[in-house]
């Protein structure tokens, strides 16, 4: 039988958390700034066939966003 | 030792042992009130952000103390927030630009009579609407035998260039951008697109435009 130990992270290990997601979600920031310009600079172009992928991925990222955040909360 | 006990004798006079003293109000015997609350972590306590000791920190901070580790924290969590906010508009940019897509939908524009063969001249210019009555376009003869036309729109911010055919470019006056007459293609300046080429057809001495092309290079 394993015993299970649930502990609570103190605050300075919380801060050391908060900083890996905030290195996570801005990763993530800067590639959905990419995408947004490289795709409004193709659909300009009248290159419209990466529009749904690039939506698709941009919600994708934002989710993810989103689950590390929850994760802080 | 001889000098514990003294200590002690002498900490035992400075006791105040009554009742009455604040803190103590309603207990029987000498303990503080807070001696049974709960024990404070170290986390809990109020640090100075450079960690030197309350007695040589600055007056305004001994007046507003703030736990800085704690506010840290939060403001660190916050910038998260205000990061999976921006990711958020991002993702809302996307929609955007796929909704205009479906708006725009993907029909080719309809033939359009321009103007006669002969109403342009070598090295004159004409401006037109295509496919739209707010998409202008211009049309070009820089030699006897050559007809190019092009939207008038940098690619840049949507200024109109204006056609240079001596130089054999088209500039956009607004932030000097330059294109090629031939062809469109961007070659100097901020445009990072050539213009959209609007395709033409001499049919009967009539000059026709069949259709856009936009590029991306």
């Amino acid at each position: 039988m394993r015993l299970r130990v649930e502990r609570e992270f103190s605050r300075e290990q919380r801060t050391t958390v908060v900083y890996g997601v905030l290195c996570f979600a801005l990763i993530i920031v800067v590639l959905q700034l990419w995408l947004l310009t490289a795709t409004m600079n193709a659909w300009l172009g009248g290159d419209g066939s990466v529009v749904w992928p690039a939506l698709f991925v941009s919600v994708a990222l934002f989710l993810l966003n989103l689950g590390l955040l929850r994760s802080l909360l | 030792m001889p000098d514990d006990s003294q200590r002690r004798f002498e900490e035992d006079l400075r006791l105040d042992r009554s009742v009455s003293t604040p803190g103590r109000e309603g207990l029987a015997g000498t303990a503080p009130a807070e001696m049974y609350g709960r024990a404070r972590s170290t986390e809990e306590v109020t640090q100075p952000p450079d960690g030197r000791p309350w007695d040589v920190q600055p007056q305004w901070r001994k007046d507003f103390p703030i736990d800085w580790p704690q506010d840290q924290f939060v403001a660190r969590r916050d910038f998260a927030k205000f990061l999976v906010l921006t990711s958020a508009s991002f993702a809302a940019g996307q929609a955007w630009i796929a909704v205009k897509k479906l708006a725009r939908g993907s029909g080719s524009p309809p033939r359009m009579r321009i103007a006669l063969l002969a109403e342009v001249p070598v090295g004159a210019s004409l401006q037109f609407s295509y496919p739209e009555e707010h998409d202008r376009c211009i049309l070009v003869r820089p030699r006897e035998d050559q007809l190019v036309a092009y939207s008038q729109e940098c690619t840049h911010l949507s200024c109109a260039v204006v056609p240079e055919v001596e130089k054999g470019v088209f500039r956009c006056p607004c932030h000097e951008g330059f294109f090629e007459l031939s062809t469109g293609r961007n070659i100097a300046g901020p445009p990072t697109r050539p213009l959209a080429r609007v395709a033409l057809s001499v049919e009967h001495g009539e000059i026709w435009a069949t259709s856009v092309d936009e590029r991306t290079v």
